[in-house]
């Protein structure tokens, strides 16, 4: 696959050579029409249903139909009002009353109010809805938590949960968390994927399988009505075609550049963008067993790869050099005061004698792809250089991605040192909650696979997920950050930056840190 | 004739169910299950298993195995996880389109392939000869996606004369000839290998037949050359190129999912492709068997049209 990957970058370099000799002739072909944005999408949608959908993939689609009772606020992730307008949360954090936003229909018709919100919560969790066989509904459980959701008036709606948890805000504000038209469902049952119908900027028009997803302009939007007046989403799901489509003038936004490819969209005819993520791509230690278990063998880790090199050669500047546990998306959980660790080999060298593990044999997994992992093997390479450079001895093993899945989720005991990880989520408390913790170690069904263990840790968490005053929450993650970065359950690597290259004509666009594509503001010209 | 036919396809049964088998297992027995890729990073063994009972996949693989053949047998291909759609809808769409790409890529490399073999045969160490044996080994040397690749950025990218990918455009009529524009490429990228295999093979079966009694026979009683190679030399030579033919049309029909990733064709090799990689059981067990059914069929037809032409084969 390795061999494969470098022919392709050679056909790149060679393909650029091949442009600037001959120059861009002027084309035969039609350009894409005005008011009309083509978007290159990485692959088929599933479904346009947003409760049943997993997929960033169809979340570019979903978070232009439909709406949320919350949303993030432009450039940031913090909530702001969307079908809400406000909403008020109980003293001990467990009932949130929402007002919600009046006269608003969905696109079929129907009008949005408290029932159409009730009627989406039960259709995801409670099996005896009579829609609920329109899943199944894989992220429901981001809405566990919820015990009841009750109509209290026409316009205002009432959520009990079983105990105080604060990320319930933002993950309404998550695609799962979007509001169907109940009327649609009703009307298409399991066909309402292809049918959907919801309140946002714009309505679908029309899906041709394979070939594209055609959405309008909603001109009633209750937030102002679109300047585009259409959206089309081609799957192409080769990265080089979908380059060479941009190329070609055959789409005008394209997301998910292959950092290989960045060099072709230099100059006035495109727009670069970049927005850092909500995303960590970091190294599981075992510290459990073996060298990794002593805390000064795994700083030493640390301190022997060269993040700037990974982000800067290997990932061409796609991302950023993460210093801790949060990614900085985060800003308003995030610990400023975090310096990541230096790339210093005699320090680590230092640890290592320090600790009397020099020439420590390490079992390395390494994926070969996989949602968010960005480069695995090139990345790993490099680390597996980096770290024997200091006298550290690293076997890789390397895993197809749900193979790999499957051997890091049930934990790295028994069989590995150290493993690639990336995680993308919504909300600050997500990943060190399911992988950090002791009690989310992976015999209690968490994603610790390497078993750190902190109590100190496991407090910070428990309260910062039941305080519902967000600076209380702020205070208690930067404190978790501070220890996690010294106690160095894993190697912090990396903060991808998500990119898309625009054509000339198109105005007005930036991407978003939730990793969502909002197109409501976008002009072409 | 009919009760050879009827032997035929009675004898592609056990083939398919063998067939229906393998795809199963082989899909039971990778690594990796759906529920853990469509839920990626939140697939904990809970949500795992709370996934398979929704997809009905927590029952015992011999249950499984007999519940999607009887559902296939009755036309019922099941529903695919990852497309939300029937799994016949889109292998009959699909495999559509890939009918049109190596169909048009067959239809070329025959016709080429054959009359590039004829001719150089025809003019054996002349300078046409050395000259089609040359770009045949050129083309048989070139893998088709470095080609596609090639030929998108040349004749898309930068000329501009072709489209670079799909099958329709997003606006507009679906005319012929905007369909033939689109097909231009990858047509052409998937044939060159098939018609440089055809070429040879139809060279030297043509000059083993031009060294018969009958040829010298023909040409000594007068028939002009053209004649002698065109009618009667490359009718006997028909063949042995016809099977040659079924195996490249096979060869073209496999070859086409390179090329369908390359010029993103929605045909069905590049969704058994996307299938795979998202461990979409049932749209690859059901691709896979109605892909493998043709394919009986294909060589079936193939047997048939041959045991026509040559008096020899007794059916």
């Amino acid at each position: 696959m390795s061999l494969f990957y470098a022919t392709r970058r050679g056909l790149l370099a060679a393909g650029t050579a091949l442009a600037l000799t001959l120059g861009a002739s002027g084309g035969a072909l039609a350009q894409t029409p005005p008011g009309v944005l083509i978007v290159g999408q990485i692959a088929e949608p599933k479904a346009l249903d947003p409760a049943a959908v997993t997929a960033v993939n169809d979340f570019r689609i979903l978070m232009n139909v439909y709406d949320g009772l919350v949303r993030y606020k432009d450039g940031t992730l913090e909530v702001e009002p969307a079908l809400a307008t406000d909403w008020d949360i109980s003293e001990d954090g467990t009932v949130y009353t929402f007002s919600l936003r009046e006269g608003v229909s969905f696109h079929d018709g129907t009008p949005f109010n408290a029932e159409a919100v009730k009627f989406n919560f039960d259709r995801m969790l409670s099996e005896d809805h009579p829609f609920h066989d329109t899943g199944p509904f894989p992220l429901s459980f981001f809405f566990s938590s919820v015990v009841s959701t009750e109509v209290v008036d026409e316009m205002t709606v009432q959520f009990t949960l079983n105990g105080p948890y604060a990320p319930f805000l933002s993950n309404l504000a998550y695609p799962t968390g979007l509001i169907v038209s109940p009327a649609a469902v009703a009307e298409h049952g399991a066909e309402f994927g292809r049918n959907p119908s919801g309140t946002g900027p714009f309505t679908f028009a029309e899906w041709r399988s394979n070939e594209a997803v055609v959405i309008e302009a909603n001109p009633d939007y209750w937030d102002g009505a679109p300047e585009l007046q259409a959206v089309v989403f081609r799957p192409i799901t080769d990265a080089n075609t979908r380059t060479a489509e941009m190329l070609a003038g055959g789409i005008d936004l394209m997301v998910e550049v292959p950092p290989v490819a960045l060099s072709e969209f230099q100059g006035d005819a495109y727009t670069l963008h970049e927005q850092a993520g909500p995303h960590v791509w970091f190294l599981i230690l075992n510290a459990k067993e073996g060298p990794f278990a002593d805390v000064r063998v795994r700083q030493a880790a640390n301190y022997a790869v060269n993040k700037e090199a990974l982000v800067n050669e290997v990932l061409e500047g796609t991302a950023e050099v993460a210093a801790g546990p949060t990614p900085p998306a985060f800003a308003w959980a995030y610990n400023p005061d975090l310096e990541p660790y230096p790339f210093d080999p005699d320090k680590a060298r230092a640890l290592l004698a320090e600790a009397g593990a020099e020439g420590a044999e390490l079992t390395f997994y390494v994926t070969e792809g996989g949602s968010g992992m960005l480069d695995p093997i090139a990345m790993g390479t490099a680390i597996q250089a980096d770290l024997e450079a200091v006298g550290f001895d690293v076997t890789i093993e390397t895993y197809e991605w749900n193979t790999f899945l499957g051997e890091v989720n049930p934990g790295l005991e028994g069989k590995a040192d150290m493993a690639e990880m990336a995680w993308m989520t919504n909300d600050p408390d997500t990943l060190p909650f399911l992988a950090l913790r002791t009690e989310a170690w992976p015999d209690k069904g968490g994603f610790n696979s390497g078993y750190y263990s902190n109590p100190e840790v496991d407090a910070l968490l428990e309260a910062a997920r039941v305080a519902t005053d967000q600076d209380e929450r702020a205070r208690l993650y930067r404190e978790m950050q501070t220890i996690v970065q010294e106690d160095a359950p894993w190697v912090f690597v990396a903060n991808w930056k998500q990119n898309a290259v625009t054509s000339d004509r198109v105005e007005g666009f930036a991407l978003q840190p939730s990793f969502f594509l909002l197109l409501d503001e976008v002009v072409k010209n | 004739m009919t009760g050879y036919i009827l032997k035929r396809l009675l004898s592609a049964i056990p083939v398919l169910l063998g067939i229906s088998v393998i795809v199963f297992l082989i899909m039971a027995l990778i690594p990796g299950d759906p529920a853990t890729a469509i839920l990626g990073s939140y697939a904990t063994p809970e949500n795992v298993e709370k996934l398979n009972r929704d997809l009905g996949l927590d029952k015992s693989l011999v249950q499984q195995y007999f519940i999607w053949l009887g559902n296939m047998l009755t036309g019922d291909f099941g529903t695919s996880f990852a497309l939300n759609r029937p799994v016949l809808d889109e292998v009959l769409e699909r495999f559509n389109a890939t009918l049109v790409l190596a169909g048009v890529a067959f239809l070329v490399c025959a016709v080429l392939g054959v009359a590039a073999g004829v001719v150089s045969a025809a003019n054996q160490y002349g300078l046409a000869d050395k000259a089609i044996t040359f770009a045949v080994l050129l083309g048989i040397s070139i893998p088709s996606f470095f080609l596609g690749m090639m030929m998108i950025l040349f004749f898309a990218v930068n000329l501009r004369w072709f489209p670079v990918s799909g099958m329709w455009p997003i606006y507009g009529d679906r005319t012929l000839g905007v369909l033939l524009s689109h097909l231009a490429m990858p047509a052409t990228a998937l044939a060159v290998v098939a018609t440089g295999v055809i070429a040879r093979l139809s060279r030297s079966a043509m000059l083993e037949v031009l060294r018969q009694d009958f040829i010298r026979t023909a040409r000594a009683k007068g028939v002009h050359e053209r004649g002698v190679i065109w009618r009667h030399a490359l009718k006997a030579a028909m063949v042995a190129i016809i099977p040659v033919l079924g195996i490249q049309a096979g060869f073209v029909l496999s070859g086409a999912v390179y090329i369908e990733m390359v010029f993103q064709w929605p045909g069905v090799g590049r969704m058994l492709v996307d299938a795979i990689l998202k461990r979409d059981l049932l749209l690859v067990q059901g691709g896979v068997v109605f892909v493998a059914a043709c394919y009986v069929l294909f060589n079936i037809a193939v047997d048939v049209a041959q045991s026509l032409l040559d008096p020899r084969i007794k059916t």
